[in-house]
């Protein structure tokens, strides 16, 4: 495991916050899934030694947690939700814009290597719909207009790197 | 009938102009006041006045606040924990939300005020994953209380002590279930513990007594001992006492979050009024009150209420008053307060098909009859719309509704099966008729 001593340093003052190490399996996923970007069978076992539990312990968290993934994804994450409220104003024709915007398909990385886009379940956000979330942001009332926009300042930025 | 005006008390400094999420702007408006009222008093006493206070929690069930921290193992000797389920994801529900990220701190107060009431000593806030920003919020919300005393050790001179600590989830809507919740902070599988012998209250958190509470209850805390819990029991109606936060969303005008007192504004009031009717050219269909799981309303129905005196009386959907019990008697609930609103566009089918695929993605798989039945519920209405529709698919859907509920652990079966057993009910023609029914090619894709 190559993590940066940021998250190193932030492991350590995590796992005191619980009276038994075993609780701070979910914060040490979120933040080795923040630093590389995914969680391998490596940060399981890491994980797993640095908790003193089994793999399985940790695995079988993973695999249970939506938020959770084992392999990597677009360099932008753009979640749509999916669920009732946002579907009633148009959230599937928004995640549609998104897919033909970037060419891809919902759970897949872009050709481009760009984006994943996702449909999520209820981002509680229901008075704003539809809603996306592109990587740790919300966006509101996000129409097939709004969508191509952010589509396009995603494209920007990509080409600004 | 003019609707009422709202009374925030929760939602004061919501969207306020030049209000902020920080400890200054809200020692300037009079904040952690009541914390220090709370610590010259003696926690059996703030647990008096929160249990004549009448408040029910927010979360969904509607349980008494007081009874819930009465029923504490205080004698074990073990730590108490309290968990505040900040887990918002009940569809429909956004309250919670503006709460942790405009005004921190007034949350942050109600658990220290609820904390010392309980003799807890260590307070985590589930969050949702989903939420990052709000988790960091609450994070620097917390330094800035613990710096100036309001938490961590010695709480404003005293000898008590109580760490608050932010716990983010992961996505999972069982999660917001308080036995899955107290799975998930212990770093497991958020699979529902069964009750008996798990109630939080005495085998919670690490085996030890533990409550579990709604952020915008412990909110209503501070508030409880501001204006004393008789007085508070004044606000809404009785049993169904204080104000609550409605969430309108979906095919009205205006959605958006707004503050009553209980019972002080009826469903007719809200969308008409408030939230500015439908759409144009768009009537009303049916309406959802209390969060995706809560059992639909469907515009044109009544209801024959029996009142205390024995006589009885009728309401049409319009006329029921958003509180607990009325709500209860026509056979829904106001849960977590999400009120989903569809109009003549919506093809019940499809809605009810956006539903179970909400349900079957969040069933947690541990008890037989709730994952299968919300899977097979899924691929039912699925098949109905993509493929090929039966007649007497209703029935189908509504034996294997009625196989869930009642036969799981937790009360995800009741969750998942009241929709589909009450869009049966109340629109069981719209099932049977799906296959030759004329397609509304304006209407948005549900499925």
């Amino acid at each position: 495991m190559n993590l940066k001593p940021e998250t190193l340093k932030r492991i350590d003052e995590v796992i005191p916050h619980y009276p038994v190490k075993r609780s701070a399996v979910l914060p040490l996923l979120h933040l080795i899934q923040e630093d590389a970007g995914y969680i391998s069978k490596d940060a399981i076992e890491w994980i797993a030694a640095k908790l003193e539990l089994q793999p399985i312990n940790v695995y079988e968290v993973v695999t249970f947690y939506p938020m959770f993934r084992q392999q990597p994804i677009g360099r932008r994450h753009v979640k749509v939700c999916r669920t009732l409220s946002c579907a009633l104003l148009g959230g599937y024709k928004t995640c549609e814009t998104f897919e033909k915007e970037f060419k891809t398909h919902r759970g897949e990385i872009s050709p481009d290597g760009e984006v994943t886009i996702e449909f999520v379940e209820c981002l509680a956000s229901c008075g704003t719909a539809p809603v996306v979330m592109i990587d740790d942001d919300l966006h509101e009332k996000v129409d097939v207009a709004k969508a191509k926009a952010l589509s396009d300042q995603i494209k920007a930025e990509a080409k600004k790197r | 009938m003019a609707a009422p005006s709202q009374r925030r008390i929760i939602f004061k400094h919501i969207d306020e102009p030049g209000y902020t999420n920080d400890l200054a702007c809200y020692v300037r408006n009079g904040g952690y006041e009541m914390l220090k009222k709370a610590v010259a008093m003696q926690p059996a006493a703030i647990i008096d006045e929160v249990k004549k206070s009448g408040l029910r929690g927010r979360g969904g069930a509607g349980f008494p606040c007081g009874v819930k921290w009465g029923l504490v193992d205080r004698k074990s000797g073990k730590p108490i924990y309290l968990v505040v389920n900040a887990d918002e994801s009940e569809p429909g529900t956004f309250k919670d939300r503006y709460i942790m990220h405009q005004d921190p701190h007034q949350l942050i107060e109600g658990i220290m005020i609820s904390a010392w009431a309980n003799n807890v000593k260590q307070a985590y806030i589930y969050i949702r994953g989903e939420m990052p920003h709000g988790a960091r919020i609450l994070e620097k919300a917390i330094a800035e209380a613990r710096a100036a005393n309001f938490a961590g050790p010695n709480i404003l001179g005293t000898n008590y002590s109580c760490e608050i600590y932010v716990h983010r989830g992961a996505g999972a809507y069982i999660c917001g279930e308080e036995t899955g919740l107290i799975e998930s902070l212990e770093g497991k599988r958020p699979y529902p513990r069964i009750k008996p012998p798990y109630f939080p209250a005495v085998l919670g958190l690490y085996q030890c007594p533990t409550i579990v509470n709604n952020v915008e209850t412990l909110c209503h805390v501070k508030h409880i001992l501001e204006m004393g819990g008789d007085t508070y029991a004044k606000i809404g109606t009785p049993n169904n006492t204080g104000t609550r936060i409605l969430c309108v969303s979906g095919h009205v005008q205006k959605p958006g979050y707004f503050e009553y007192e209980v019972g002080g504004i009826t469903l007719g009031q809200l969308l008409n009024e408030v939230c500015g009717g439908p759409l144009p050219g768009r009537k009303f269909k049916a309406v959802i009150p209390g969060g995706s799981s809560a059992k639909i309303l469907k515009f044109g129905e009544t209801f024959t209420l029996k009142n205390k005196d024995g006589s009885s009386r009728t309401l049409a959907v319009e006329d029921i008053p958003m509180d607990f019990d009325t709500l209860a008697a026509c056979g829904t609930m106001g849960g977590s307060g999400g009120v989903i609103v569809m109009d003549d566009s919506v093809n019940m089918v499809e809605a009810l098909a956006n539903i179970n695929a909400f349900y079957a993605h969040e069933s947690c798989g541990q008890c037989t009859p709730c994952r299968e039945g919300s899977l097979w519920m899924k691929k039912i209405t699925n098949r109905m719309v993509h493929e090929t529709a039966r007649p007497d698919d209703g029935v189908l859907l509504k034996s294997v509704a009625d196989q869930i509920a009642g036969r799981t652990i937790c009360a995800f079966g009741e969750a998942c099966s009241w929709p589909t057993q009450s869009f049966i009910a109340k629109f069981g023609d719209e099932f049977k008729g799906y296959a030759d029914a004329k397609k509304n090619e304006e209407a948005a894709p549900l499925v």
